[in-house]
């Protein structure tokens, strides 16, 4: 039987706000354990929490970007668990009423444009981390990261493949990114994925039962974890058993899930509104303040590069999809107004330099305006583009800029139409065998005679008067007498 | 001239205004008196005599730079779940036995810029869950005025000590009566604010949405200075009214004539006990010689304010009370086999059965499939008993009503028996429920000779009323004047 898969994914974004959600403590990241931490998130008898106002600003923008409803009143409430790392034991968070609902944003597939529901975003405070002691049977319990806000945003069960929940993931980072609310680093823990998965036979509209998948630390574990877990599910209906409804753990070494618990296992969190703050009033007018400070969205920065710079929507997808790269290419073209000889470039020379990843660039040597600067030369004809790519390399490596390289190592491009000329007719002389066949019809070896030239000129030559001044002396062609 | 430890703080402020006494001797007379009475009372689970003394030189020298305000120097007991830099602050409970803050409740933090001195920290029942003082880790306090008796609770050691004289003046908490009560078992004046009006910062908390932190002294007056002292918006605390009060002490000596009284059939019709039924007739008598109208009232969701307050107050214990688990302060089980046996034992062995009773209710009562019947529908009914009271005082100006079912019971009476235990609570409780100010004040003596007390409630941030009232009362009573013969 054809299965079809249903995945809704639920994120956890960590905010970039300089202190914590309830407490004034410094979110920052890398600090000796408990060094972050004061009586309120060390959760010390008869402390209270305050809203840090900058988190709620942040989550209204969130909503803003995803098109959802902002509840002029919301609740926090408390999910109560015991766990070392909870200091309270209860997480402040939201549920019943969350300052967002009902939202969408769209992502790319193989087949166009599609439209991914927001079931909610909500705020809540993060947890702490324990570190274990390898040596004996001690934990340790550090408060750093406990009270640091968080959103959730839990989309609907609208994802259908591993493919389309990494593009929702990719265009949900980018959105936090842009925003300059989340730096969306996966490996760090700042933006975090699970997964409600289940699988129904095709063309089928009723739900299966779902199974929740935890531990997925990058966009590549997701993509397995799903794939394995929906591999899973069709194997185990096709062999005539059920789906039990549990948590399961993704292990990246095996690239396979395990059960954790079991829904009759599952924690009863006993939500109930938080006495210690009063209902969250979300005043329309702040909202507004917010609407008014969102920068361009992913989207509309890619419609306009489409629209505007006349770029391909493949390349305007790939440059949108990271907010560095997409500011890298638009300073860029502004200094070099030849948005597709940019962004070839940039998808091609500087992508392999940076190996794709918003860390590369923001490492890398070259700056916008150097690479302007480089491509002017190529479009000038000072440089041929293979050279510049040899040129890019060493910008790469010693952060020189292109003149000084191309002026140290003499690649100035030979357009001297004279010194060409030279040069050609000394190929011509040496290799009559092959003349004589391109002059009896095999034009293909006009490559070959191209190639001399080059490597004659160390690859300075200018490639299309070295064409024009071959083919015009081959067709006029006579052997030196002799 | 009485002992010092015996005169008020209004009276006190006067002395130490005019150099009479200085803020030292004040404060150690107090200590000689604890000293005297404490092994038989048992109001302290801390007695702090070396910060008392050290905040009394530090109040003598704002004397003398002439930086004294109205309560500079004033002996006060604090209740011990409220925190104090650097002193334990236990909540009569084991699993806090040892806890040392690191940080001041706003309160204290007023206390101690006001210069106040701060003689100890008060016994109180175990996390404020009690009506007597008696669930206390550290053993009852016993009534001044009969050491058989219990004091009330759970402030029950800060009320003590205010009517032993073993403190001028206390800070209680009050979530279902735990102020009004033993006030009016030990004859004593003592009020809870509107709940929002003094901040819960640094209040170990019980019930969030209806603690609230009060004052105990000996009249009306001393109840007005330390308003003034506590009352204000305080940023650290998201429950806390940002509003302007007024200076309390200018509802003092002010005609009650005019006034309208409301007495809830609800609550008069359950009186049994003689000695409060006299002294409640008593005491409306001297109102209404005052120019008092005393009207008849309704409140008919009353009735159900005690069954409700048992779902709310230990539904949020459930949650407040988690943190102690034996991680991070406290005490922590000595042997155990991992964490979650850690948990166990340290709090099976850290709570006593009060609290673990209210617990297990609050963590059913906010168990999946039960929240609705029991949460959801205890917090309507904690609405309709507001709207109650509301409707009410568009009839008059306050309700006057008991504070207390009977006199002060003896020690062990009602222990084993929380049912008993809980109906104490029952003219109380519905103030709490609706976050209004209700004040306590001694109204008589039954006829054993223990004290009986009466209750006065107001709309929301009209202590001041209450405050004029309790002055006009005792301006021509002296039943709060009344020393227990120890």
């Amino acid at each position: 039987m054809e299965y079809e898969p249903v995945i809704g994914l639920e994120i956890h974004a960590q905010l970039l706000t300089e202190s914590k959600a309830f407490c004034g403590c410094s979110t920052r990241f890398g600090a000796e354990p408990n060094m972050n931490t004061c009586p309120v998130c060390q959760g010390m008898p008869g402390v209270l929490p305050v809203l840090n106002r900058k988190a709620l600003e942040y989550t209204v923008k969130m909503a803003l970007a995803c098109h959802c409803t902002i509840n002029e009143l919301s609740r926090f409430a408390r999910k109560n668990y015991y766990y070392p790392d909870l200091p309270k034991n209860y997480q402040i968070s939201q549920y019943e009423l969350p300052v967002a609902e009902h939202g969408w944003i769209e992502i790319d597939t193989a087949d166009g444009r599609k439209r991914i529901g927001i079931t909610r975003i909500h705020m809540e405070e993060d947890a702490g981390k324990l570190i274990h002691d390898d040596t004996k049977p001690v934990s340790y319990v550090d408060l750093n990261r406990t009270g640091v806000p968080l959103i959730e945003i839990v989309s609907e069960p609208d994802i259908r493949s591993p493919e389309e929940a990494a593009a929702y993931l990719r265009s949900l980072r980018a959105i936090l990114v842009y925003l300059e609310i989340c730096d969306g680093n996966m490996e760090e823990g700042s933006f975090r994925c699970d997964a409600n998965v289940s699988v129904r036979p095709a063309g089928t509209q009723e739900l299966g039962v779902k199974t929740e998948l935890k531990n997925m630390n990058s966009f590549r574990y997701v993509q397995r974890a799903l794939q394995y877990e929906i591999d899973r599910q069709i194997e185990v209906l096709n062999g005539g058993g059920r789906i039990v409804q549990e948590t399961r753990l993704f292990d990246p070494s095996t690239g396979m899930t395990a059960s954790m618990r079991s829904k009759e296992m599952a924690h009863d969190y006993r939500y109930f509104p938080d006495p210690d703050l009063l209902p969250l009033r979300v005043d329309p007018q702040l909202v507004e303040r917010m609407r008014a400070t969102l920068p361009e969205l992913p989207d509309q920065k890619k419609d306009r590069f489409i629209r505007e710079l006349g770029i391909p929507p493949y390349d305007a997808g790939v440059l949108t999809a990271s907010r560095e790269l997409s500011l890298y290419f638009e300073e860029t073209v502004r200094l070099c107004p030849n948005p597709k000889a940019v962004s070839n470039w940039i998808m091609t020379e500087l992508m392999r330099q940076i190996k794709g990843e918003d860390a590369g660039l923001s490492s890398c040597l070259v700056t916008p305006s150097q690479l302007a600067e480089l491509l002017c030369l190529v479009e000038d004809g000072t440089v041929s583009g293979k050279i510049a790519k040899t040129v890019f390399d060493e910008m790469c490596e010693s952060g020189k800029d292109a003149p000084s390289i191309i002026k140290e190592r003499g690649l100035v491009q030979v357009s001297d139409r004279d010194a060409l000329l030279a040069v050609i007719k000394d190929i011509l002389e040496q290799n009559p065998r092959e003349v004589s066949k391109y002059l009896e019809g095999k034009t293909k070896l006009l490559g070959f005679f191209v190639g001399q030239v080059m490597k004659a000129t160390k690859g300075k030559a200018n490639p299309s008067l070295v064409n024009e001044i071959l083919q015009a002396e081959l067709a006029a062609w006579r052997p030196r007498s002799g | 001239m009485p002992d010092l430890y015996e005169m008020s703080a209004s009276q006190l402020a006067e002395i130490l205004r005019d150099k009479k006494a200085s803020a030292v001797e004040v404060t150690r007379s107090v200590l000689a008196r604890i000293e005297s009475v404490e092994e038989k009372v048992r109001a302290y689970i801390t007695v702090t005599p070396d910060l008392a003394l050290e905040m009394a030189a530090d109040a003598d020298r704002m004397l003398a730079a002439g930086e004294a305000q109205p309560l500079t120097g004033i002996p006060i007991a604090v209740k011990d779940n409220m925190c104090v830099r650097g002193f334990k602050t236990t909540c009569g409970s084991r699993i806090l036995h040892n806890y040392v803050p690191p940080y001041d409740a706003t309160v204290v933090q007023r206390i101690k810029n006001q210069g106040m001195v701060i003689v100890g920290k008060a016994n109180m029942d175990e996390f404020a869950m009690g009506s007597s003082t008696e669930t206390s880790w550290w053993g009852p306090t016993h009534n001044p005025w009969d050491f058989n008796m219990i004091a009330g609770g759970s402030s029950g050691g800060s009320v003590a000590a205010v009517a032993a004289s073993e403190a001028v003046v206390a800070l209680g908490s009050d979530t279902g009566g735990s102020i009004r009560l033993p006030a009016a078992f030990c004859g004593v004046t003592g009020i809870k604010p509107t709940y929002g009006a003094v901040s819960r910062y640094g209040l170990v908390a019980y019930a969030s949405s209806l603690d609230q932190i009060g004052p105990i002294a000996r009249d009306a007056t001393d109840i007005a200075l330390m308003l003034n002292l506590l009352c204000g918006h305080d940023p650290l605390d998201s429950t806390s009214v940002p509003r302007e009060y007024p200076d309390f002490t200018t509802f003092m000596n002010k005609s009650i004539r005019g006034m309208t009284l409301g007495m809830p059939r609800e609550f008069f019709g359950k009186l049994e006990n003689h000695d409060v039924v006299r002294v409640m007739e008593e005491a409306r008598k001297v109102l209404e010689d005052l120019g008092v109208t005393f009207v008849d009232l309704s409140l008919p969701h009353l009735d159900y304010g005690i069954a409700a307050y048992y779902i709310i107050a230990p539904s949020e214990a459930s949650s407040n009370l988690a943190r102690y688990d034996g991680v991070k302060y406290g005490h922590r089980a000595e042997k155990y086999d991992g964490m979650i046996d850690m948990y166990c034992r340290t709090r099976a062995e850290g709570f006593g059965p009060e609290v673990k009773r209210r617990i297990m209710l609050g963590t059913y009562a906010l168990s999946s499939g039960y929240y609705d019947a029991y949460y959801l529908k205890a917090a309507k009914v904690r609405t309709l008993i507001t709207e109650d009271f509301k409707r009410a005082f568009s009839r008059c100006d306050a309700i006057f009503c008991p504070t207390g079912p009977t006199p002060a019971f003896a020690i062990g009476e009602k222990i084993d028996d929380p049912i008993q235990m809980y109906l104490t609570d029952v003219f109380t409780i519905p103030v709490n429920m609706a976050g209004l100010p209700g004040m306590s004040l001694p109204g008589g003596f039954s006829d054993q000779g223990l004290p009986v007390g009466f209750q006065l409630i107001a709309p929301h941030f009209e202590e001041g009323r209450l405050v004029q009232l309790a002055s006009e009362f005792q301006n021509h009573t002296d039943y709060h004047l009344k020393r227990p013969p120890l």
